[in-house]
């Protein structure tokens, strides 16, 4: 397992710095006792029959999306809506840039999307000159800060609030509040602006709904209504795996996705979206897209053991239950998903040579497992790309070190006379100083007193014991 | 005599907490249960498999299945994660219909983490034990999330003499250990266990016990070096302490 120095000391810096870990410990803390009250058995009773519905519906929405992708397709169109299919960020970019070309737009605004704040769509736009505004407020932050998003449902979780009322002041020139209620208002006051000025809206979606053709979009602010119906055009850019099958599977999503992320029954806006202003209607665009994003997913989709990594409906419950993410925070994780989910989908992804680390930064403690509203097997999946990492005998991302150290311990284990006789000669030098100054030992000596083997084992207790009985 | 129990001490408390190994004996042994050890057992694999070493796991779990397969009864486990590792996790090095599968599944139903065991076999809640003081207990991940034990252990407790039992905010939380975790991100491993350790100074216990030594092992690591004014102790020292 490689990991680079400038990844390591990044992580210890952040593990040291006290005013992240109160901000990300406190704030997850709240997430999860929010979400650990709705979910509770007095609060609802059906939660673990509903999160087995929500796993079986994933499941089958993935084995035969090619089905439901069509059937998306034909009623979305049948409303007047458009499909676009994209390989990866560069062809949804591609598509964006040509629209706003076309119709003359240059200033564009954005609801809170992880699928492109995976493929840095922010960035490619600004690149050719096309003003893109974030309006969901913790992203708008953290856009005006140049930051990136530190958690997947609270992008600016480790900025307090004077860390926002500076941020505001600086990019806005209003005067310093660090009262967020006033933060809000000042956010609210120059966003409204945009909404009104800008020739498209992107949104990401949470569910696209095949037998409806609609998408769906939760949030909390109504910044995402207002994307998707005041400018003329919008484009809805969801990852393919974001298909169900029916309207009435969302009875149950919906009922898990509020809980999970935000501790909230339901979200404050639920959006249900399907193609563009008809005759007759007062508000919607005039032009309605869907831009289907494959960008690693259907590699994913071929792999059988690691397919349910798709079922994720980005809640964030895995982030806030994990003590690793809680300690390293969302910055440290490479990619935009950051968390559990991250340490499975990123290496997928990107291959596991890229970041050959992410799988082993976990204690396999499972609290994301048993928080997954979908029940996506994290740990095993960990597990399962550790042993691509340790098999990887190109020697890219595996160690060889590491691996002759296993093949020794293999080779001990099965040999119990020698086993003894190692760990009798390792007891009886364990004292001597200087032993825990290098290897492992060292590496657990930094935070932790390294522990010393008994004067005697187990196994030689019992056998004076033995002894004296006879 | 009710049954036969063969112990596996696991590899952490046979070279570092045999007085844990030893308390469990003299538990189950006050039980009037026939107690054996077999010298031959090792490890159970789980560093290797946790790594992602499945040949080098496999080669170890063959090794414990080969040492156990005649035990008769049950099989008694001083920890959660081992015992976790046996009974859910050995299926997954052996290929479906390979004669080592097989075994797996014959063996696994007779391993039995301590607490389970005296809880659901020997179906005990009080073992007359008696041990002064305020504790608090550490909810070990494997055998919580795994093995779904979290009743027995309190139970256990709350029914010795003289203890009285607290619980810590951050009960479920993870001490930071996970094997080769602990060295591979020593920073983060020991972070979490401070985290741990604050919640466990807050209940105002002076003792934190668990069912499972490497946490111990993890956390007795931390607090010697915060110096906190606190000790770890194995469920199974308690219960044999009168």
């Amino acid at each position: 397992m490689l990991i680079k120095i400038e990844q390591e000391q990044s992580i210890r810096k952040t593990v040291a710095d006290p005013k992240i870990q109160k901000a990300v410990y406190s704030a997850t803390a709240r997430l999860k006792e929010k979400r650990s009250e709705v979910v509770s058995p007095e609060a609802l009773p059906e939660y673990q029959e509903l999160r087995e519905q929500a796993h079986r519906i994933k499941r089958h929405a993935m084995e035969n999306l090619d089905y439901y992708l069509e059937q998306f397709e034909k009623n979305l169109t049948a409303h007047g809506g458009k499909l676009i299919y994209a390989r990866d960020g560069n062809e949804v970019a591609d598509f964006i840039l040509n629209l706003a070309k076309e119709r003359g737009v240059n200033m564009l605004v954005k609801s809170k999307s992880m699928t492109t704040e995976e493929i840095h769509l922010n960035e490619r736009l600004e690149h050719h000159k096309l003003e893109t505004v974030e309006t969901d407020l913790g992203e708008y932050i953290i856009q005006l800060a140049g930051d990136r998003p530190y958690h997947i449902v609270a992008p600016a979780v480790h900025m307090t609030r004077q860390d926002v009322g500076e941020v505001l002041t600086r990019t806005l020139h209003v005067e310093r509040s660090d009262v967020p209620e006033e933060q809000a208002k000042i956010a609210r006051v120059t966003l409204r602006e945009k909404f009104l000025a800008a020739g498209i809206g992107i949104s990401g979606a949470n569910f696209l709904v095949a037998d409806s053709g609609a998408v769906t979009i939760v949030e909390n602010e109504g910044n995402a209504r207002l994307c998707t119906t005041a400018p003329k055009i919008h484009i809805a850019v969801a990852g393919m795996e974001k298909i169900i099958p029916r309207a009435q599977d969302l009875a149950v999503f919906l009922k898990l996705l509020g809980r999970s992320g935000t501790g909230q029954l339901l979200t404050v806006y639920t959006s249900f979206l399907s193609g563009p202003r008809r005759a007759g209607e007062v508000d919607g665009p005039e032009e309605f897209y869907v831009v289907l994003m494959d960008n690693g997913r259907t590699k994913l989709l071929a792999d059988a053991e690691k397919r349910e990594s798709l079922f994720c409906i980005r809640c964030g419950a895995c982030l806030n239950a994990c003590p690793v993410y809680r300690k390293i925070g969302g910055h440290n994780y490479p990619g935009a998903y950051s968390g559990p989910i991250g340490a499975i989908i990123t290496p997928q992804y990107a291959g596991v040579a890229k970041d050959p680390w992410l799988p082993f930064a976990s204690s396999l403690c499972g609290a994301c497992a048993e928080v997954c509203p979908v029940k996506i097997d994290i740990p095993k999946i960990l597990l399962s790309l550790r042993r691509e990492v340790a098999e990887d005998n190109a020697g890219e991302a595996g160690s060889p070190m590491e691996r002759t150290a296993f093949r020794m311990f293999a080779w001990v284990m099965r040999r119990p006379k020698l086993y003894a006789l190692g760990a009798r000669i390792a007891g009886k030098f364990a004292g001597l100083p200087g032993l825990t100054s290098f290897g492992p030992a060292a590496k657990w000596g930094s935070t932790r007193e390294v522990p010393r083997p008994a004067a005697k084992s187990f196994r030689d207790q019992w056998r004076d014991r033995r002894k004296g009985a006879r | 005599m009710p049954g036969r129990v063969s112990l596996f001490v696991t590899c952490v408390v046979d070279q570092v907490f045999p007085r844990a190994g030893m308390a469990m004996a003299e538990v189950i042994g006050g039980l009037g249960y026939e107690v054996e050890f077999r010298e031959a057992q090792t490890c159970c694999g789980q560093p290797a498999f946790n790594s992602g070493y499945h040949k080098e796991a496999a080669e170890v779990a063959e090794h414990f299945i080969r040492t156990f397969r005649d035990a008769t009864d049950y099989i008694v486990v001083p920890s959660g994660s081992c015992t976790s590792m046996i009974t859910h996790h050995f299926r997954d090095l052996f290929p479906p219909g390979s004669s080592l599968r097989e075994e797996t599944e014959y063996l696994a139903p007779r391993v039995f983490e301590f607490t389970q065991f005296l809880t659901q076999v020997a179906k005990v809640e009080d073992v007359g034990a008696r041990w002064d003081g305020v504790v608090t207990y550490h909810d070990s991940c494997h055998a919580l999330r795994e093995l779904k034990i979290k009743d027995a252990p309190r139970l256990l407790l709350r029914n010795v003499k003289g203890l009285e039992l607290r619980e810590m905010g951050a009960a479920e939380e993870c001490c930071g250990f996970g094997g080769t975790f602990s060295i591979k991100f020593p920073e983060v491993s020991g972070g979490m266990a401070r985290t741990k350790i604050e919640s466990i100074l807050a209940t105002g216990a002076s003792t934190v016990v668990s069912i499972d030594s490497s946490c111990l092992m993890q956390l007795q690591g931390a607090i010697d070096r915060v110096k906190a004014p606190l000790r770890t102790v194995h469920l199974a020292e308690i219960l044999a302490s009168r």
